[in-house]
């Protein structure tokens, strides 16, 4: 995958190479971030402008703080701040149309980064949402393949929540239906808070007398709000899934409390999108990028052209590899690791 | 029914509270046939009620000399998040002494920003509106900055039982003790009130009523007690044990003590109330009215700060995106346990009335169900619909 990664950008930069660099220094990428306070944006901020920086094209960037108003203001702004391209992280998916509107009009392309814009001419990059969710379903499956099970969905807000549940329900549908699975409580968690879940957690269990035999969380956060609310009725051994990699996570990995987190290297995902943001810019058409397919799987079915990138399971099997991603360090993850019980990766 | 009031000298607001919150139980128990009257669901309740519980406190006193507070959930995660950084990162995290250290941090932080926002408030005569709705903004931001966005965790096992969990209780014995030490406090304070106003020869409620009012309160304490001591749960042994009052109810308790002492015992105490029931009036009459707002806002940081702790130790991580969305059900528990925002009138143990009730629909709620979204619906128009009352109640009473 790396060394794919690689050859596309040595193809990218030779193609550079023959249009003349100078050519090249003119292009200005514009970024719209939706909100910047997540942890994880700042790792994706710093592949996009490496990204960029090495096709040779600029970095200007804007950041909505969590309003729509403000994004519209943004993308203008970074229009008339004479982007070429732009990549916009939508706040929302509506709301941000009108902008998108007005790039087209200035043959300005968008890239639709990580959340959907539900426009024909834009391209959507994202790592697949659905099979996050499926691959959560598929390991807690795994493990405890029948019984009652929870599910801590993410913020009502966010379209990624209702795909995320959608790939678990592909996964576990059939054996809901069969009746080996009982679905014992479902509730959704407001700005994906961990306190929310815990709280939702611990109604469930009151309701059901602790007789829940799997959790699917659809993040860390959520999964160790979930954890803690076990953990004060001493029910351990429960599979509970997860996404992000946290290194919280990675840690309850390594410990056995949860048994799944989805690794998605948000580098390569800013990478990826500082390299078809500047194709873009040079006339590429989104349909035309590298690896890029159509697809209708949004609310208002639209065909969009869509890259989506491949998330990575991280179970106790296979922790070393965030470790040897330099995602988190071996004393981040094993950090109070009884010896006796830990992971391949720790010892 | 306002003779009655009169004459037994209840507080027909608070008693007008605490009969709604009885109303909304029994629905709620007949609805989840029975789940949501249960001891552990009531021992649950209890702690998912003490981090708006206590913040809750410290609002009153702001709302009461007029001022607001809009800041405090992103405090609480900018707290939250010193103290776990703190005890992980920066002290050896095995260590017996980080912990607390951490938590020391934590809370000098707490009150170092409330001084910042007094001082904008008192001193510089910023609206607090202003100046802690950019607090809102600055402390989400700074509790991101603490440790760039990432979850700290696990934290020291000592500092988890702050927060209730597996073995954060006192256990029976320890409640009971304390169940009867409150009464026998409840039963002193009013002989001793009815003591002083026999010496002053003041206007004395009938025996009876003051005997009503010990022995309900009594029951109250009891029965509390009772409930949490038959909630048995298992402990890191796997052995069922009573649970007993939970670590975080404990502080809540200590704090609406302390600061129900402090608002009907104390010169600050009352500063706080003459000031809010009058500024102009306040000053002239040489009340340091500057000062009195600062320590307020300092008060409110030091709160919010006890509330990033419980929830940090509940969680067992500290987490960025705690405590959003706290402001408004901070705000929402005083004003529906009574807090004019006209200034001038509060209550501590009706904030927590407030707060109770708002737990009870979520808690209740998630028993049966309901989404989220409905969730915020109906809590939203029990807000409308408590400081109507409000409304309603003030002008019979001022006719």
């Amino acid at each position: 995958m790396t060394l794919t990664r690689i050859a596309g950008a040595l193809m990218l930069t030779g193609l550079l190479a023959t249009q003349g660099i100078a050519h090249a220094k003119d292009l200005v990428v514009g970024v719209s971030w939706s909100n910047f306070q997540e942890e994880r944006w700042k790792r994706d901020e710093s592949a996009i402008k490496a990204a960029l920086q090495k096709l040779g094209a600029k970095y200007i960037s804007a950041d909505a703080q969590g309003s729509n108003e403000k994004q519209l203001a943004d993308i203008e702004g970074l229009i008339s701040r004479g982007a070429n391209a732009l990549i916009v992280l939508a706040y929302d998916a509506d709301a941000v149309l009108p902008a998108v509107q007005k790039a087209k009009e200035e043959g300005v392309p968008v890239l639709a980064y990580d959340r959907l814009i539900q426009d024909p001419g834009v391209l959507y990059l994202t790592f697949d949402n659905v099979e996050v969710g499926r691959i959560q379903a598929r390991e807690v499956f795994r493990a405890r393949p029948a019984g009652n099970y929870v599910f801590i969905k993410g913020s009502p807000t966010d379209p990624n929540a209702d795909f995320l549940h959608k790939g678990q329900l592909d996964v576990l549908g059939g054996a809901i239906k069969a009746g080996k699975i009982k679905v014992v409580g479902e509730q959704y968690t407001e700005g994906w808070s961990p306190e929310v879940a815990q709280k939702n957690m611990e109604q469930i269990l009151t309701k059901n007398a602790n007789k829940v035999d799997a959790v699917v969380a659809s993040n860390d956060g959520t999964a160790g709000g979930a954890v803690a609310a076990m953990k004060a009725q001493a029910l351990t051994g429960v599979p509970v899934s997860g996404q992000d990699a946290d290194i919280a996570a990675l840690n309850r990995v390594a410990r056995g409390e949860q048994t799944v987190t989805v690794f998605k290297d948000t580098r390569t995902l800013g990478e990826a999108a500082g390299q078809f943001a500047v194709a873009m810019a040079k006339g590429t058409k989104p349909g035309a990028v590298k690896g890029a397919a159509t697809w209708n799987g949004g609310t208002k079915k639209i065909a969009i052209s869509s890259v989506f990138l491949k998330p990575v399971a991280i179970t106790a099997d296979n922790l070393g590899y965030v470790i040897d991603a330099g995602w988190a360090s071996k004393a981040q993850v094993c950090a109070g690791v009884d010896a006796a019980k830990a992971p391949k990766a720790c010892k | 029914m306002n003779a009655l009031f009169q004459k037994t000298g209840f507080d027909p607001r608070f008693t007008s509270m605490v009969l709604v919150l009885l109303a909304v139980w029994a629905g709620l128990s007949a609805l989840t046939g029975g789940v949501f009257l249960t001891p552990r669901n009531l021992y649950n309740l209890s702690i998912q009620t003490c981090v708006t519980g206590v913040m809750a406190c410290g609002m009153v006193y702001l709302i009461v000399a007029r001022q607001i507070d809009l800041s405090v959930g992103s405090l609480l995660a900018f707290t939250g998040m010193l103290i776990a950084y703190t005890q992980v990162q920066v002290f050896p995290p095995e260590a017996g002494w980080g912990w607390p250290l951490s938590l020391a941090i934590g809370i000098a932080a707490g009150v170092a920003v409330g001084a910042f926002q007094g001082w904008w408030v008192a001193y510089r005569q910023v609206p607090a509106f202003v100046v802690t709705l950019a607090g809102y903004l600055m402390y989400r931001g700074a509790a991101f900055l603490v440790a760039d966005g990432q979850t700290i965790a696990p934290l020291h096992p000592s500092y988890q039982l702050l927060g209730g969990g597996m073995s954060g209780s006192i256990g029976a014995t320890a409640s009971w003790l304390l169940a009867a030490a409150a009464c026998a406090a409840v039963v002193w304070q009013r002989w001793q009130a009815r003591r002083t106003r026999a010496r002053y020869e003041a206007a004395q409620l009938p025996l009876w009523a003051d005997g009503l009012r010990v022995v309900l309160q009594c029951a109250a304490i009891v029965g509390f007690v009772a409930v949490m001591n038959s909630y048995t749960g298992l402990d890191a042994a796997q052995q069922r044990v009573a649970k007993g009052i939970a670590v975080p109810v404990l502080i809540l308790i200590g704090v609406v003590a302390a600061l129900t002492f402090v608002s009907q015992r104390t010169r600050f105490g009352r500063y706080v109330f003459a000031f809010g029931g009058n500024p102009e009036a306040a000053l002239l009459s040489g009340i340091p009215t500057l000062r009195v707002q600062l320590y307020l806002f300092m008060l409110m940081g030091a709160l919010a700060a006890l509330a990033g702790m419980i929830t940090t130790a509940r969680l067992n991580s500290g987490a960025n995106s705690i405590g959003q969305m706290a402001e408004l059900y901070v705000i929402a528990a005083a004003v529906i346990g009574g807090t004019s925002l006209s200034g001038g009138v509060g209550s501590i143990p009706g904030c927590i009335v407030g707060a109770l009730l708002i737990q009870s629909l979520d808690n209740g709620m998630v028993l049966l169900d309901v989404t989220s979204a409905k969730r915020q619906i109906l809590i939203g128009l029990v807000l409308i619909a408590a400081v109507w009352f409000d409304v309603v109640y003030n002008r019979k009473a001022a006719r």
